[in-house]
């Protein structure tokens, strides 16, 4: 049930974030979600994509340092209230949030959250033992 | 095994007896053949009779690279250009470059000294070298070069940069040994790996590596990630090239002065006072046969330290530390003086770390400020910029216990620092005093 998300590490600097994108282009590889976080003086840049093994192979190739690391995708009523039932339940179950993103699913009506735990896979029992609905890896790179 | 056994294990009395011998040689031709050094022993009140003991030679003064810039080009030969065979030059970053000229004599003289140092990193004639020193004004291509005909192995005159053809002939010649700037064949190393070479199955025993101040952990890392021994060479142009002094693979624990060919001080920087053996100075060096291009006393700008012990590999000549730094290349920060070693030291002390690093010297108001670019890894690259903050305080933290300097440490995405082909480019100092 878990999504493999690669990150980037980009310095701040006129032209970086177009340089990922424009090698993923070239290869033909579809972003499905992405969250940027920066600091003054760099950034991480966090994709979903189609195809994470050819996405590494293509930043590599283009000299980026490219991480991988294990999300998790939750399914969100898009209501008020929909975030935080989830928070509450992980709060209750002692599991950090490291970071977290979202999007709209292309139907419009649920939102998608992509959350790292400090504990992956406590978090993706505890999610569906309370009837959320958790991705899986195919879905998400699909959507 | 020992390439000249007869001159490389005399006793000190013998090597101290020929040395005087020599110098009183060289002193007379100097001042009878080379106006600067008539003038300079003139205005010293010295003559080449006042040398009479190897403790004579403090009286005489020192040549520094701004005489040599000063007597651009052929100013301090001290033969006609008839008998001059070949000409060499250092890479003058500022204006001129500085000359040198090699008699035949010279030359063989040289190619001697070469083999000498090869035979130390345990090479003979049966070994393939791959000589990866730029050929041409550099002295290291040509120097390296005839020193392993000379040895009789077989060389392989590779020059720089097609790192492509570099990797190629690595896997299809099979060198049994490599001779470039220590972070040159890291690069090589680094860009073996990409290409999916496994670096560590080619033939290559032993590197022997120069021309460039390096760490010990950056000898460690060249040596587990090649599979191979780095041994430390050193030379400067003005001097000879490549082969003035040289580790031995017996003892790897510093560089044996050709001590028949050279007499080697330390001396204070600041003040010029000799210092005795054991004590961190600046070499200085007197050449003792060449004739082309004598020099007295040349001060080299390279802090290194003499060890006297006896070396177990038989040989008696005096060896020197590696060369932590460059006189010049020593920042002062706020007072601290800081050698870029030292940081690359600091930095390979940090698991995951590379060697790939730049400082930035800059002035702030009245305050020197040091900024530490280093490039990011995937071995330390996080998705959490939590992590790489921690990086980048681990980097300052450590530099200031190591260093006692403050350092902004940024940073930076890999590959993104010059890789120069040949030697890395470490300071970039914007201060304007």
């Amino acid at each position: 049930m878990k999504v493999e998300q690669i990150s980037i590490f980009l310095e701040n600097k006129p032209g970086g974030l177009s340089s990922v994108t424009k090698a993923l282009s070239d290869a033909k590889i579809n972003i499905r979600a992405l969250s940027l976080a920066d600091t003054s003086d760099f950034g991480i840049l966090r994709l979903i994509v189609d195809d994470v093994a050819k996405a590494k192979e293509v930043l590599n190739d283009q000299g980026f340092a490219v991480g991988k690391t294990h999300v998790v995708a939750v399914e969100v009523p898009d209501r008020p209230g929909g975030l935080n039932s989830i928070l509450e339940l992980l709060t209750g179950k002692g599991i950090n949030v490291e970071y977290m993103y979202a999007f709209v699913e292309r139907s419009g009506e649920n939102a998608v959250i992509i959350f790292r735990f400090d504990a992956t896979d406590e978090a993706i029992e505890a999610l569906q033992q309370n009837g959320f609905h958790v991705l899986k890896g195919e879905q998400v790179y699909g959507l | 095994m020992i390439y000249n056994e007869e001159f490389e294990t005399l006793p000190r009395e013998a090597i101290e007896a020929l040395q005087l011998k020599r110098l009183q040689q060289v002193v007379g031709r100097v001042y009878h053949t080379v106006g600067f050094y008539r003038k300079a022993f003139d205005s010293a009140g010295v003559t080449p009779d006042d040398i009479r003991s190897l403790d004579d030679l403090r009286r005489l003064p020192f040549t520094c690279k701004q005489d040599l810039r000063d007597n651009y080009p052929f100013g301090l030969f001290s033969v006609p250009m008839s008998s001059i065979v070949r000409l060499h030059a250092s890479s003058g970053t500022t204006g001129k470059p500085t000359v040198v000229g090699y008699t035949q004599r010279d030359v063989e003289t040289w190619a001697t000294l070469m083999a000498r140092s090869f035979v130390s990193a345990g090479l003979n004639k049966n070994d393939i070298i791959h000589n990866a020193y730029g050929y041409g004004l550099f002295t290291g291509g040509l120097g390296a070069h005839y020193g392993a005909e000379k040895l009789g192995a077989s060389v392989i005159p590779m020059s720089g940069g097609s790192t492509k053809k570099q990797i190629m002939l690595l896997q299809d010649f099979g060198p049994t040994a490599i001779c470039c700037t220590p972070s040159y064949l890291l690069f090589l190393a680094e860009a073996g790996k990409e290409m999916g070479v496994d670096m560590k199955s080619l033939r290559l025993r032993v590197g022997i590596l120069g021309a460039e101040p390096w760490s010990g952990r950056m000898r460690e890392q060249i040596e587990r990630e090649l599979d191979i021994t780095a041994l430390d060479i050193y030379g400067l142009s003005e001097i000879m090239g490549p082969g003035v002094a040289m580790e031995c693979i017996e003892g790897r624990n510093g560089l044996h002065i050709q001590e028949d060919h050279f007499i080697v001080e330390t001396i204070d920087p600041a003040t010029g006072e000799v210092l005795p053996w054991g004590t961190p100075g600046e070499l200085v060096f007197t050449t003792l046969t060449k004739e082309a291009f004598p020099l007295v006393r040349y001060r080299t700008k390279d802090i290194s330290r003499l060890l006297p012990q006896v070396c177990k590999c038989g040989r008696t000549f005096v060896r020197m530390e590696r060369v932590s730094g460059r006189s010049d290349d020593m920042l002062i920060i706020r007072g601290v003086n800081v050698f870029p070693t030292q940081i690359e030291s600091v930095l390979l002390g940090i698991d995951g770390l590379e060697p790939h690093y730049l400082l930035i010297v800059d002035r702030d108001g009245s305050l020197d400020t040091l900024e530490v670019q280093v490039e990011v890894s995937e071995k330390i690259f996080s998705d959490e910029i939590r992590e790489l903050q921690n990086m980048e305080k681990r980097i300052t933290k450590d530099i200031k216990d190591y260093l006692g300097v403050t350092a902004k440490v940024k940073l930076v995405e890999p590959n993104s620092l010059q890789r120069i082909e040949g030697k890395a480019q470490r300071v970039l100092d914007k201060r304007t005093i």
